[in-house]
């Protein structure tokens, strides 16, 4: 079974409207959606939800109002600033269990904390494994793994060969969560300053695992001496640009309509998204 | 006053909003915060000549081995296996390290220090009309919020800081909208654009800060924002079409008011409906 | 001696599991005694650093070799400061990979095998 991830280093690049596509050109496939602060993939996948699992992060302090004397030892020796009296935030509180260990009475506890929810869905060209992180959780890393492991199952369980995975933006946890054990990392980036400056850093990420990383440049046309800018930093990193797609209004128009743009009229951005899907596709098959 | 900059989502042009209402405020010092710190973009659009850089630091444990008596109270306390006894040795992993401060507190030995370690930078830029701060997480570094918190304490007690925040609702953008006078949420009338704004909303009600909307690409399809923003009692506070021309600025790095002074009139207003807002 | 492999399941006959952090079991083999232990990795539920708990867990059983399929650099670093040896390219089943130890046909790693994070 393989693995492909698209990251982008940069938010708004096109990434989860280039995995929508994907979707209707990969047969055989399981999909999964690893941006969990702000998942966006089943707006365009019709989902239907077969299976509602409950995600707990790491416990969290509470302390018992009648044991509690009030001493103020917790609050001062917190570096998160979470207590104050005998109340935790829970926000802010990473559940290091310092409290939990220097209280005189054993007023601490140590208790289990809602931190979102995963789901496994049916859509019309296979499974599908998304999440929901609460608002401002933290540990999206500790899902994204989560995640990742029950779509291997599923792939697993259904004979299915390949998963593709929209990945988190950025280069933080939940990225890296997203690129262990991956077989290629496909970075869509766009001919534009931020996108050139957040591609180098991105593909170092990658670098660190053992995967294969090709580029994908989005909205190429939008300036084409960027583009070729990026071509060049790709040659220079040693990574292939394996695909080029216009900017075109189609793109946008399918997400409005909820739609990947693969599944709209013809025009010129979807046979770019297919030959894209051909190299990647290619490449797939032949990395172990 | 800080104004901060958030979008649920990504690329919908937040920085853009950020660094153009920053350089379309009249008669007050200015500072431009950039607390994307993982992916700092503002600083593309400007150039200037450097004037400070502070270090940020955090503490992690260091293990005096001749105080040690490996008795492994460290690594049963220690939530992230950031640190551990194998055999007779100490080992720390600082990328685990939440610097919670358990290991050096509960060493029944005292054999363990606090040692700071650098984690981030804080870099200030003159940049002619202000002063751009810019925060930047070391590359292997996972823990964002000191650097954030470290970029914020550089604000202008007497000036308008506009602190442009990273994309997403999770904890780095909790702690740089936290606090701060308004926070202006950029949106695109897209199904993702929505389901984002709707979270983003909820964050930044959780923390109590007002907070209005900027609608980016605008076209007939916002019906979907507006109706969000009336429902939920939020103000529009303006308009950014979709064209290609501002697409191709923002490409290119140039501020939209620096190439048409009539967005810069566009951003002053932006900039008195938010001072307005947060008096009311 | 004893060698621990990392495994899906709780016997001999149960197939490798490549990934050691996060492995649900390892089966432990006394050579002095011909005895197998199954033993649970609560180290995998960790939400960091499970490699190093796990190599915590291994060295508080007196282990002094391990065999799996990919060590990453933390977990690599905390099992040579406690002295065990690691031997990757484990696969099969339990009893193969033990069998591919004993004819000396699996490798000493040097180093890490995966990168920082694999296990998360």
């Amino acid at each position: 079974m393989k693995e492909l991830t698209v990251i982008s280093g940069k938010g708004g690049t096109g990434k989860t409207s280039i995995v929508a596509a994907f979707t209707t050109l990969a047969e055989d496939a399981v999909f999964c959606d690893c941006d969990v602060d702000a998942a966006n993939l089943h707006l365009l996948l019709e989902p239907k939800t077969v299976k509602v699992t409950e995600f707990y992060g790491m416990k969290k302090a509470s302390i018992d109002k009648e044991k509690c004397i009030q001493c103020g030892r917790c609050a001062d020796m917190c570096s998160f600033g979470a207590i104050t009296g005998s109340t935790v935030n829970e926000l802010a509180c990473e559940g290091c269990r310092l409290c939990y260990h220097i209280c005189p009475v054993e007023a601490v506890e140590m208790v289990d904390h809602l931190a979102g929810h995963w789901f496994v869905s049916e859509t019309s060209r296979g499974p599908f494994v998304h999440a929901k992180l609460g608002i401002a959780e933290g540990n999206s890393g500790l899902l994204v793994a989560e995640v990742r492991k029950e779509a291997r199952r599923i792939a697993e369980e259904k004979g299915r060969s390949l998963i593709i995975t929209d990945g988190p933006p950025g280069i933080g946890c939940p990225v890296i969560s997203s690129l262990a054990d991956t077989s290629m990392a496909l970075i869509v980036t766009e001919p534009t300053a931020s996108g050139i400056h957040d591609l180098e850093r991105i593909v170092q990420v990658a670098k660190n695992f053992d995967c294969y990383i090709a580029v994908c440049i989005n909205k190429y046309n939008l300036n084409e001496e960027n583009s070729r800018y990026i071509e060049g930093i790709s040659r220079k990193l040693k990574v292939p640009v394996v695909g080029r797609i216009s900017y075109d209004t189609t793109m946008h128009r399918a997400v409005v309509n909820k739609k990947p743009v693969t599944l709209v009229p013809e025009g010129k951005v979807q046979q770019e998204i297919k030959d894209l899907w051909a190299e990647v596709y290619n490449i797939i098959k032949t990395i172990k | 006053m800080q104004i901060s900059i958030a979008s649920g989502k990504g690329g919908t042009g937040k920085t853009l909003v950020a660094t153009n209402l920053a350089l379309s405020i009249p008669d007050q010092p200015v500072q431009l915060m950039d607390c994307d710190v993982e992916e700092p973009n503002a600083h593309i659009f400007f150039q200037g000549q450097p004037v400070s850089r502070i270090t940020v630091t955090r503490p992690v444990p260091k293990v005096d081995a001749e105080k040690c008596r490996h008795c492994g109270t460290c690594s049963e306390v220690c939530a992230f296996n950031a640190i551990a006894l194998l055999d007779k040795m100490v080992l720390t992993f600082d990328d685990l390290c939440h610097s919670c401060g358990a290991c050096w507190y509960l060493c029944p030995h005292k054999a363990i220090e606090p040692l700071e370690k650098e984690i981030g930078t804080v870099e200030k830029t003159d940049v002619g009309d202000m002063v751009l701060v810019t925060g930047k997480l070391k590359i292997g570094s996972h823990i964002s919020p000191p650097v954030i918190k470290k970029v914020k304490e550089q604000s202008l007690p007497e000036g308008i800081n506009i602190i442009d925040g990273p994309p997403g609702s999770s904890c780095p953008v909790m702690e740089t909208v936290e606090g701060t006078d308004y926070c202006v949420l950029v949106t695109e009338p897209t199904p993702f654009g929505l389901n984002d704004l709707t979270l983003a909303v909820k964050m930044v009600k959780t923390l109590g800060v007002p907070c209005g909307v900027v609608i980016n690409r605008d076209g007939p399809d916002s019906v979907m924002v507006e109706e969000f923003c009336r429902d939920n009692n939020i103000k529009i506070l303006m308009r950014i079409p979709l064209d290609v021309g501002i697409a191709e600025s923002y490409a290119q790095g140039i501020p939209l008011v620096k190439e048409n002074p009539a967005w810069k009139e566009r951003f002053e207003k932006l900039y008195r409906s938010i001072v307005e807002e947060v008096q009311a | 001696m004893k060698i621990a492999i990392s495994s899906q399941g709780d016997s001999t006959h149960s197939q490798v599991n490549p990934r050691l952090g996060r492995c649900e079991k390892f089966i432990i083999y006394d050579t002095d005694t011909g005895k197998n232990t199954a033993v649970d990795n609560g180290g995998r539920l960790s939400s960091g650093g499970a490699g190093i708990a796990t190599a915590r867990m291994l060295a508080d059983l007196g282990v002094n070799v391990v065999i799996t399929g990919f060590v990453g650099p933390k977990a690599f670093a905390a099992l040579k400061t406690a002295g065990i040896k690691v031997y990757t390219g484990a696969q099969g089943t339990v009893e193969e990979s033990l069998q591919l130890y004993q004819q000396n046909k699996l490798e000493e790693a040097q180093s890490a095998n995966a990168g920082a994070h694999s296990g998360i």
